[in-house]
């Protein structure tokens, strides 16, 4: 075999190569199929996603956060359909307004319900009580938290749609396309958002009253819509700033060239080389977005600017509550707790979602 | 096989600028990466193109292929006039001016590049990020079927894909898998699978082996040699590994601060180099026996090289010649031929 030809070389005294000449042909055995099957060490081929998911899976805290998160968003889609009172309805007695039932505490009954449940009848309890018109606070909540998570939602969504389409193309076509189209964001930058909200909030009122009598959104409120207006007309310029950022870096990588190179279309490159390369800046940004949506909605509510009555949000709830407050804390205390949950579940993830997504921090 | 054109050349570049605006301050610079470039290449040849780092190599690349705009010269494509900025030169390749010493224009030629996509394409220096981490090898071979509609079905797609990956040697199996899966040689012929994939007759090979290692090196150059006699596709080979470019190339032009300084076929370049730049670099190349290289005399250039964007008049190698003479400093070489097509830009060699 070889060995013949290495014999001949002169070794070196202090080589730690192996001598193959020391060995004759049957020392050695031929692996077999098995044997060499076992070397092929191979992982499975993983998507992007997938491999996203397994890393958050492994994240207590994000994995705490999207169950605190899914057992809110199934509360509010369910429990309207098992509470048999309305977010706008007092407590009746006899066919009058119980007035025994306003301002009821936690689990307490008032005394024409505690006649019925002597006399065998079954009575919902009042879970959280009642308030001061003496209807139940526990599904008052319940529609708070859903125009709150919707709210933030729908915003998060918007900043999401025209961030990201003004972004990636003042980002891709830069030049002088990018300068203008940044000086109009700084400019946007500088405008005192709250200020806005209130003229718009004012100036919109009349203008979308007549246009949503009768629609779903009615039950909004003109306030809330303005709302939203405010959030697409302001909020998405951080979103915009960073996908420029991000689609700045990326088009400067050797496939968006080759792209170029072998005649793709600007909408494509856009669409196929650089977007799904800020897809995990966007989730994040996107996940982030929504508890500052729901903040701002309840600090707007707080100050009597989000939905309008009988309709009400977490922010509203709480506004309404400071009026008893020494006699009913819970009453502030509850939706308080709820913002709460929902915004650090909702921080929590995203951060998790930013290290199971984000390549740079593998 | 070009038949459709008595050209003899597939491509022909001539006095090629790329000139790209740098902001210092308040003044726009111009950094002159290609000043009057020309060359030739016939069909199923390969052009080696070499050069020290930011000489230009990769600008005329991407400027054949009009990834940017040229700022002036004139590319001939089979045939066809892809760019030409309209000034006029003449024989000893001096541009002609009028009396207010104005350069005299014909017509400007700027076609839609989109139809020669798919005869012209580029194999990429990185393997590692000319592959997009968010799509397949199937996806990213292709693409380019996708752009240029070149499949009816979805199974023809498919087949002339799996075609290409066994023509680069790639494992039918290894389709759905993403760029990050593979290693750097993989990933090179996943590369240039994707430029085959509209059977181009001239592709760029922008420093297609100097990512990878040796080894690897051998076995990608061997297969750039192979497809070439199979599919007779021509290639500008552009590398700063002298081996390598000799052991592929046809012929080898050098390239200095953006301007040709010698042409000539590769053997004739290897054995008789006759520009003082081409000497330094070939004495550059290692020996693989330490007897011969000991022996063997470096020749070291003094000085740096000069900027891009503050050129030295005349011929840009005279900072660095030790023949440069007021000539040198007064005009640049035109680019002659001094037999059997090897051209150089010299005065005194």
């Amino acid at each position: 075999m070889q060995n013949k030809d290495y014999a001949n070389l002169k070794r070196n005294m202090l080589s730690t190569q192996v001598d193959i000449s020391k060995f004759k042909d049957f020392d050695f055995e031929k692996a077999t199929d098995e044997e060499k099957k076992q070397q092929d060490v191979m992982g499975e081929s993983t998507t992007f996603f997938k491999d996203g998911m397994k890393r958050l899976r492994k994240n207590p805290l994000a994995m705490a956060s999207i169950i605190i998160l899914a057992i809110i968003i199934v509360a509010i889609l369910v429990l309207p359909s098992i509470v048999p009172y309305k977010y706008d309805q007092s407590m009746m007695a006899n066919g009058i307004r119980d007035r025994g039932a306003t301002n009821l505490g936690i689990m307490e009954y008032s005394k024409a319900e505690l006649e019925r449940i002597d006399a065998g009848e079954k009575v919902f309890p009042h879970i959280f009580g009642t308030d001061s018109l003496g209807r139940d606070y526990f599904i008052r909540v319940v529609y708070g938290t859903r125009v709150s998570l919707s709210v933030g939602i729908v915003a998060a969504i918007m900043v999401l749609i025209i961030g990201l389409v003004y972004g990636a193309i003042a980002g891709y076509f830069g030049g002088m396309v990018d300068l203008i189209m940044m000086r109009i964001v700084d400019i946007i930058y500088s405008l005192p958002d709250m200020l806005l909200i209130i003229l718009l909030s004012v100036v919109l009122d009349d203008v979308l009253k007549p246009i949503i009598e009768g629609t779903i959104l009615a039950k909004l409120g003109s306030n809330m819509i303005s709302m939203f207006i405010v959030f697409a007309l302001l909020y998405w310029v951080s979103m915009a700033r960073l996908i420029r950022g991000q689609v700045l870096s990326i088009k400067n990588n050797e496939y968006v060239l080759a792209a170029r190179c072998i005649g793709t279309k600007d909408s494509r490159i856009l669409t196929k080389h650089i977007l799904p390369n800020c897809l995990s800046v966007i989730i994040i940004t996107t996940a982030l977005q929504v508890p500052s949506a729901i903040f701002t909605e309840s600090y707007l509510s707080f100050l009597g600017l989000g939905v309008s009555i009988p309709m009400t949000s977490l922010g509203s709830l709480a506004n309404e509550a400071r009026a008893g407050l020494q006699s009913y804390p819970h009453r502030l205390v509850i939706p308080a707790i709820i913002i709460c949950l929902i915004v650090l579940a909702l921080n929590l993830l995203g951060d998790g979602l930013r290290d199971a997504f984000d390549s740079k921090l593998k | 096989m070009n038949n459709n054109n008595n050209n003899e050349y597939l491509l022909k570049v001539d006095h090629l600028k790329q000139y790209f605006p740098v902001k210092d301050g308040f003044k726009t610079l111009q950094l002159k990466a290609v000043d009057d470039v020309s060359f030739a290449i016939r069909p199923g040849e390969t052009l080696g193109l070499v050069g020290e780092s930011g000489c230009g190599k990769t600008t005329v690349g991407r400027t054949l292929l009009r990834l940017y705009q040229p700022t002036a010269g004139r590319i001939e494509f089979d045939g066809d006039v892809l760019f030409d900025s309209g000034e006029q030169y003449d024989e000893s390749g001096k541009m002609i001016v009028d009396a207010t010493g104005k350069p005299i224009r014909g017509k400007k030629i700027d076609v839609d590049m989109l139809p020669y996509r798919k005869k012209m394409q580029m194999v990429f220096q990185d393997p590692y990020s000319s592959l997009n981490p968010r799509m397949t090898v199937e996806d990213i071979i292709g693409e380019p079927l996708d752009v240029h509609n070149l499949y009816k079905t979805k199974a023809e797609r498919r087949e002339r894909i799996l075609e290409l990956m066994e023509i680069v040697g790639l494992n039918a199996e290894h389709a759905m898998r993403y760029a990050h899966e593979f290693s750097g040689g993989q990933r090179q012929r996943i590369g240039i699978a994707r430029a085959l994939a509209v059977n181009p007759k001239f592709i760029v090979c922008d420093e297609p082996v100097s990512a990878l290692d040796v080894s690897i090196q051998a076995q990608v150059v061997n297969m750039f040699e192979e497809l070439q006699e199979k599919l007779g596709v021509a290639y500008l080979f552009i590398a700063h590994d002298l081996l390598v470019v000799h052991h592929i190339s046809d012929r080898i032009a050098v390239m200095y601060l953006g301007k040709v300084m010698e042409i000539a076929d590769a053997d004739d370049l290897n054995n008789n180099p006759i520009h003082p730049y081409t000497l330094s670099l070939l004495s550059a190349v290692p020996i693989p026996d330490p007897e011969t290289a000991r022996n063997s005399q470096r020749i070291i250039l003094e000085g740096d090289v000069p900027s891009p964007l503050n050129m030295p008049t005349g011929c840009p190698f005279r900072t660095r010649c030790k023949y440069a003479t007021e000539q040198c400093a007064a005009e640049m070489p035109p680019l002659k031929d001094r037999g059997d097509g090897h051209f150089v830009a010299c005065w005194n060699k």
